[in-house]
């Protein structure tokens, strides 16, 4: 017979519908976008023109996700760049790992006999 | 000038002396921002070291080993290839199921918001059953990994497939020193970055089942607010985002 009696439930806000109507665009273009990749993955279209648009259409995807499911669109800036400019140091990490993996398959590559 | 520089020193003050947030964030909500960049990190490290292996490594290319794809352990393999099985529909729909998965992570994803709305308009019963369709998205794809899993280590059966070991022996399937699938770093990698990212989703389903059985309950009605509904939120979607890159990364390329 505590406080937890005498605890009046706040009111509840009414629902916004412009905000619901925002989250479910943002699913559903995530959902488009996937269905897309799906498309291009069964087309006949090169190899090097798919992997370009897989990676391009990743980042918007991973855009959507965080600037509207982690609301980081919507904080202060000094927020943004405190969680974005760190990532940077990847797009080093991806350039110098794949040039040398590239490096090592192009010195190694006739140990495996179809190369000369 | 002088009234301005009185005013600046007086704000200044009060920014430092503490109690505010520089960052309109508050201290539970930075740390697992933070927390996220340095798993980011450690994902992009799995992800990077995945398309190093694999550049070092020989491409399957049909003008070299026919044009019917046939698994070896001398080349990367496709993975549609590797990974056109559903349970009930069989083999032959490639990337289907992953399809299925990307889709109940991203549903589960936007069940999450919602639970995070119903919270700033004090709506307990709304970010209750908002967080329970969350937790049952979270275990559906903890279970179709399970059942991922288990075909890719019990293998395909196919016509051709399987590593001959000598004797009229062949391997199906994979563990980690051996598999049907391609160079053993293939199966590895396969354990490893959605073996991480499942330790990921089970870690935010129990994390999602305690703050559902908290809002049950009505704690964070008599707590005034539902930051913690958020925060857990971040995490969650974090866990989406990452099956993003491992759904390009691993599947589609």
């Amino acid at each position: 017979m505590s406080s937890h009696d005498k605890f009046v439930d706040p009111p509840v806000v009414p629902v916004d519908k412009e905000k619901i109507k925002k989250i479910w665009k943002t699913a559903g273009i995530l959902g488009f976008i996937t269905a897309i990749e799906f498309a291009i993955a069964f087309s006949p279209a090169s190899h090097g023109f798919k992997a370009f648009t897989f990676v391009a259409l990743t980042i918007v995807k991973a855009f959507f996700i965080v600037a509207e499911f982690m609301h980081l669109g919507h904080e202060k800036k000094a927020l943004v760049y405190a969680v974005l400019l760190p990532l940077m140091f990847l797009v080093w990490g991806i350039i110098a790992f794949l040039q040398e993996a590239n490096t090592i398959f192009e010195a190694t590559k006739s140990l495996w006999g179809y190369y000369q | 000038m002088a009234t301005s520089a009185v005013i600046e020193e007086k704000s200044s003050a009060e920014i430092w002396g503490g109690g505010n947030a520089p960052m309109n964030a508050s201290y539970g909500k930075l740390m697992m921002w933070f927390f996220l960049v340095s798993d980011a990190f450690t994902f992009s490290g799995l992800l990077i070291a995945y398309g190093y292996v694999r550049f070092r490594n020989l491409a399957y290319d049909p003008a070299l080993h026919g044009e019917t794809f046939t698994p070896s352990t001398e080349y990367w393999p496709i993975p549609e290839a590797i990974f056109d099985s559903a349970p009930i529909i069989g083999s032959g729909w490639p990337l289907v199921f992953v399809g299925i998965m990307t889709f109940i992570l991203i549903m589960s994803s936007v069940t999450m918001v919602l639970a995070v709305e119903a919270g700033h308009r004090m709506d307990r019963y709304a970010v209750q059953k908002w967080m329970l369709w969350t937790v049952l998205g979270g275990i559906t794809f903890l279970g179709c990994q399970a059942w991922e899993w288990s075909h890719f280590i019990s293998g395909s059966h196919k016509e051709g497939w399987g590593v001959d070991l000598g004797g009229g022996n062949f391997f199906h399937g994979a563990n980690l020193v051996m598999n049907e699938y391609g160079p053993p770093a293939f199966a590895d990698f396969f354990f490893f970055i959605t073996g991480f990212h499942g330790t990921h989703v089970l870690s935010g389903v129990l994390l999602n089942i305690i703050v559902f059985y908290n809002v049950a309950t009505g704690l964070y009605q008599r707590r005034g607010h539902y930051e913690m509904v958020e925060k857990v939120g971040l995490y969650w979607h974090f866990v989406d985002l990452v099956w993003v890159f491992v759904f390009t990364f691993f599947y589609l390329l």
